[in-house]
């Protein structure tokens, strides 16, 4: 085994060993416990949005139909939907539940740098989701404001949650972002300062650069939305103007005064629009990954991929405005950021390209995880298209506020992504339980999730086209639509529906498989990375045993030429180096 | 190597874990250290972006500006002898003097929670003079900065509590160097914050 002696290392970590049931499962220091317990309170608080969004499509397909879903309740749903899914779920997903598993995993490491910090921002995220749910049962409801909570009207009388929704809402993410900084202060010190004896930075799997990468752009773009909430909070509780101009409300002068909510837009799409990397670069990284290993065939360009991801992330904080070109602005500043926003699709379609070049003439391997991530280049693709539409000023002012800027961000923030979520499962499910998710019952779901949320949002572009409004509760007699507009939302509908009925599925499956599913051994992929060559499956506190691996290659040696199987585990030593020094017993992964 | 020669590295076509072994895996820093420092750039980046909405407000025209209070200029004062006498610590701890360390700190300490006192006396001023929170966007923008930076003040007394109980309970001086470094930079930090926010306020 390719392993080194603690104390070779520098900067010993001391681990505290868990003894009894509460330290090794509730209050846990483990980044794998951790990492769990974000995933499971994400995925729960995501079910949640799930049915919201399930009782907007019955109401847009079946208008008045439910007593229950009146227009308070519809923009409720909505608001709820949109900033569960985007921060509560995918953030909280990707950076705290993969990020802490696969980082100190995958770099070599027995744990994140700071593991009571790390278990704090855990607990910090339940009690941000806590306030947030708490949000359905305060009087008035939630806020019912849309998902970006625009001064004036988020927080005036009238608006669905006005008095106790906005309010909490805004706590919610205040406490949120709290959470985050704690989890991200742990992830980009642990990847800078915890790797592996021969860990560099170019031989780190692109996951990990993804995520190193998205949690930077959290901890710098969080800010934005925590200032913003401050200065709302303030114009909500004490009566300060920083968003409110004067306003006549129901009839009345109300008391403020002079302030500017283009500056709230400002400040929220300066957080917004790094938000949507933050979401889409773990995807990127985690299936660059799957794509390579399920070919067993090398990253293609693995230095531009990694650029690609930081010259995304540069760049995504300098586009912000180009969600807010109905809001009026200088023709100038229209310009500079749709054309930063073309720039943007540079990186990213040399990603595309690289992930189509991987599977190029390689062994590929249709497993479930395969075929997720296959997917997900088929959505991304289309969902990034649109978006060359949308960066365009002229072509944006026609479609802003219609099903297709919907249809757009759905395909590209929120099916892409789940897709790589799903993947990722998958992928890793058998490291974090020792067994294998049910083959049969994940086909069934990928081809469910994957023809149904495209027959979900293919005809939203259409009906974006037709000029059919967004965030509209009912259509009413409106003589512009033509009739076809009542059917395809039928149609869309049901296959909504359909769609969640097959994640039922797969969250049986998660279920089920914990009892019933294959043993899978420690490598079951045949993977490269640190993270399949643990000596225990599922990795026990500490991850290595009495060594740290020693890494001696890139994370990508498939199919190389000569070699005994078609990959070569990171800590496997080459005949050529003169490393042996450190090196005892035989080769980790091997035997599988 | 230079970050941008591990950044072009072909990891493909080199093997083997002996050249990567000296220092260059991690930074070389202690591990508080750098979470430390990425934490300042987050603060950093939530101080910058309350002066980048002021200086947009600002732009609209119709600003109506409060009034300085003097005892701000007397707070800065204050604040400058304390990081100044943070630094003495942060050296005394560097050479092993405890005595010097001890007295540095309760310094620094102790004009630190002078400099909170006077900034309530500047917002008790202001109240005086009519100037309220919700007065106008100058004045709400006044209150809720420097309400902001007392905050991390008071958080960084926290951390200079902890400090200084281990300093004065006795410990090894070689355990505490780390923290009262840290601190150090903190009250540094505070202090420049300090200065740019004010000459914010000063200026319109």
């Amino acid at each position: 085994m390719a392993y080194v002696a603690i104390a070779d290392r520098d900067n010993e970590q001391e681990l505290h060993d868990p003894d009894t049931f509460i330290t090794k499962y509730v209050w846990s220091q483990d980044h794998k416990v951790i990492a769990i317990q974000y995933s499971i309170i994400a995925i729960a608080v995501g079910l949640i949005a799930l049915v919201l969004s399930g009782m907007m499509r019955l109401q847009l397909a079946f208008p008045d139909a439910f007593a229950f879903i009146d227009p308070t309740a519809y923009y409720q749903f909505i608001t709820m939907h949109g900033m569960i899914m985007v921060i509560y779920l995918l953030t909280a997903l990707f950076l705290g539940g993969f990020g802490n598993y696969l980082i100190p995993l995958m770099v070599g490491s027995r744990d994140m740098v700071f593991p009571f910090m790390n278990m704090l921002s855990v607990w910090v995220y339940l009690l941000a989701v806590i306030v947030l749910v708490a949000s359905f049962f305060a009087p008035g409801g939630p806020t019912g404001a849309g998902w970006t909570l625009y001064p004036p009207q988020a927080i005036l009388t009238g608006t669905p949650g006005a008095d106790w929704g906005i309010v909490l809402m805004l706590v919610s993410l205040a406490i949120f972002i709290v959470a985050f900084t704690m989890g991200g202060l742990n992830y980009v010190t642990t990847v800078l300062q915890a790797r592996a004896r021969g860990m560099t930075l170019m031989r780190m799997p692109l996951s990990v650069w993804g995520i190193f990468t998205a949690t930077v752009l959290g901890l710098f773009a969080f800010p934005a939305l925590l200032v913003s909430a401050i200065m709302m909070l303030f114009d909500k509780l004490l009566n300060t103007s920083f968003f409110m101009p004067a306003v006549l409300s129901m009839g009345g002068q109300l008391t403020y005064e002079g302030g500017t909510p283009i500056l709230f837009q400002h400040l929220f799409w300066f957080f917004g629009h790094p938000e949507v990397y933050i979401v889409a670069l773990p995807a990127f990284g985690i299936v660059s990954d799957i794509l390579s290993c399920h070919a067993r065939k090398n990253i293609f360009g693995y230095r531009m991929m990694v650029w690609a991801i930081i010259a995304i992330g540069g760049l995504s904080f300098i586009v912000w405005a180009h969600h807010m070109y109905v809001s009026g602005m200088n023709p100038y500043f229209g310009f500079f950021f749709a054309t930063t926003t073309l720039i943007i699709a540079v990186p990213t379609a040399i990603k595309v390209y690289n992930w189509v070049l991987t599977l190029w003439q390689g062994n590929i391997h249709l497993t479930v995880p395969m075929l997720f991530a296959i997917g997900f280049i088929f959505t991304f693709i289309h969902g990034g298209l649109t978006g060359l539409f949308l960066g365009n000023v002229v072509i944006d002012l026609p479609l802003s506020d219609t099903y297709f800027v919907v249809a757009h961000f759905h395909m590209v923030m929120g099916v892409s992504p789940i897709l790589v979520v799903l993947a990722a499962i998958y992928h890793w499910y058998p490291k974090m339980t020792g067994k294998m998710l049910d083959d049969t019952m994940g086909k069934i779901h990928f081809w469910g999730t994957f023809l149904g949320t495209y027959s979900i949002y293919l005809p939203m572009h259409y009906l974006g086209f037709l000029g059919v409004p967004r965030r509209y509760y009912a259509m009413g007699q409106t003589e512009f639509l033509i009739d076809s507009v009542g059917p395809l939302n039928v149609g869309i509908t049901i296959a909504a529906l359909i769609v969640s009925a097959f994640q039922l599925l797969f969250i049986f499956n998660l279920f089920w498989s914990l009892r019933n599913g294959k043993p899978s051994g420690d490598n079951p992929w045949r993977a490269t990375s640190l993270e399949w060559q643990t000596p225990q499956t599922p990795p026990v506190h500490g991850n290595w045993g009495p060594m740290l691996p020693v890494v001696h290659r890139w994370a990508y040696d498939y199919g190389v030429p000569g070699a005994d199987e078609d990959f070569i585990p990171q800590n496997k030593p080459s005949d050529a180096t003169t490393g042996e020094a450190h090196e005892t017993g035989d080769v980790m992964g091997s035997h599988t | 190597m230079s970050i941008l020669q591990q950044l072009t590295a072909k990891s493909w076509e080199t093997q083997g874990a002996l050249e990567d072994i000296q220092g260059e895996a991690s930074l070389a820093l202690p591990d508080a250290k750098v979470g430390f420092w990425v934490f300042l750039g987050v603060i950093t980046m939530v101080f910058a972006l309350f002066a980048v909405a002021y200086n947009m407000r600002l732009e609209l025209g119709d600003w109506r500006p409060l009034a300085d209070p003097a005892i701000l200029w007397l707070n800065t004062a204050v604040l400058i002898i304390s990081s100044i006498a943070m630094q003495v610590a942060r050296v005394a701890a560097d050479t092993g003097n405890v005595n010097r360390t001890q007295l540095g700190l309760t310094i620094g300490g102790l004009c630190s929670i002078a400099f909170l006192v006077g900034q309530f006396w500047a917002w008790q001023q202001l109240r005086r003079a009519g100037f309220f929170l919700t007065s106008s966007p100058a004045d709400a923008f006044f209150y809720l900065i420097t309400g902001l930076h007392g905050l991390h003040v008071l958080g960084g007394l926290w951390v200079w509590a902890r400090t200084s109980a281990k300093v004065w309970g006795g410990a090894e001086i070689e355990k505490v160097r780390l923290s009262v470094e840290l601190c150090t930079v903190y009250w540094h930090f505070l202090l420049i914050v300090w200065a740019v926010l004010f000459g914010l306020l000063l200026s319109t």
